[in-house]
């Protein structure tokens, strides 16, 4: 069990720095969804069925959902103004 | 202050830093032996006074009740803040990007997948409820339960069109369901009241142990928790996704 606990931890470990040295943030995104996931078993590792099921609703769905809804809106603001400055060219 | 200035002071803290915290962490006691007096205390009452299983929804809805009001209205506010920021294009001049009429770009949904939603959406409403209004008896309760159920609504975008998602998603329904929700935490706090005890006393009858409705006030508020975080973020949803699908039409 304790070799489990550790294994987990490594993971919550390796899972976060990961999250750290991703540059594209889209990459991240998906990094940051792991990581909630991992954090779920983590909890569920150490009893904590209530928590972890918060964990998996926020850090798993919710999070990265909104980080990804505010990415498309970001760069969908980029392509329009390109396409402007463009057009001004012309 | 140039580089190699920065670096060395960094590092010194950094050493300082990892030096102590392991001191302090190798004295921290393990997992299986966290026995602190508050979690005694509570492990041994709550079977005993309120007939549920599930300790940490006795404390969240009813020992430290008055926490979660507060935790309730910060969603409540946030929720309120987003669309108030991000509701700034007129909803009628609103309509959706060419790319965001159907999701995938130009290509719809296949069969297959309007299907598989079709089943879904049934199934995660019936786990969303079942999480809710079963947060005394097992793990869950109002929060995660209501995220579940605002899934549901999310799922609907993947396979149908903007249209129908916003048809759903704009219901006045949601907006009561969200008020109403957080109202109803205070309410049920309130009917304390009416046997001169304080606000969020756990007064009503305590019930059978192992059903549904035991614990007296705790599975109404994790009910009216669950409404309201499900309304709550179906309109923070909406919002984000109106905000990144549509563009303002021209005149």
């Amino acid at each position: 069990m304790t070799i489990f606990l550790l294994a987990i931890l490594l993971m919550v470990a390796v899972a976060g720095t990961a999250v750290v040295f991703t540059r594209d943030p889209a990459n991240q995104t998906v990094g940051v969804g792991f990581l909630g996931m991992v954090l779920a078993i983590m909890f569920m590792a150490f009893n904590e069925a209530d928590v972890s099921l918060s964990q998996i609703v926020i850090g798993a769905v919710g999070l990265p959902l909104m980080i990804l809804l505010a990415l498309a809106k970001l760069r969908r603001d980029a392509d329009v103004a390109e396409k402007e400055q463009n057009g001004k060219k012309r | 202050m140039n580089r190699p200035l920065r670096e060395i002071f960094f590092f010194a803290g950094a050493i300082g830093f990892a030096l102590l915290w392991t001191a302090v962490s190798v004295r921290l006691p393990g997992p299986a032996d966290l026995r602190d007096r508050y979690s005694l205390a509570i492990l041994a009452r709550t079977f005993p006074e309120r007939n549920i299983t599930d300790t940490v929804s006795a404390v969240n809805f009813d020992y430290r009740g008055f926490d979660t009001v507060g935790e309730e209205f910060i969603l409540f506010a946030s929720v309120l803040g987003s669309m108030v920021l991000l509701r700034q294009a007129e909803e009628k001049n609103a309509k959706p990007l060419p790319d965001a009429i159907t999701p995938g770009r130009d290509v719809g949904p296949s069969d297959a997948m309007r299907l598989w939603i079709l089943a879904m959406v049934g199934v995660k409403i019936a786990f969303g409820i079942y999480i809710v209004d079963h947060g005394q008896l097992s793990p869950g309760g109002g929060f995660q339960g209501g995220v579940i159920l605002a899934s549901a609504a999310l799922i609907i975008y993947l396979g149908h069109n903007f249209d129908t998602f916003k048809r759903i998603m704009t219901h006045p329904l949601v907006e009561i369901a969200e008020a109403a929700g957080a109202a109803g935490f205070v309410i049920v706090g309130m009917i304390a009241w009416f046997w001169h005890q304080p606000f969020l006393t756990n007064t009503l009858p305590m019930g059978k142990s192992n059903e549904m409705t035991s614990g007296g006030t705790i599975p109404i508020i994790s009910a009216s928790v669950g409404i309201e975080v499900a309304g709550g973020f179906v309109l923070l949803l909406f919002a984000f996704l109106q905000e990144t699908l549509t563009v303002e039409e021209e005149h």
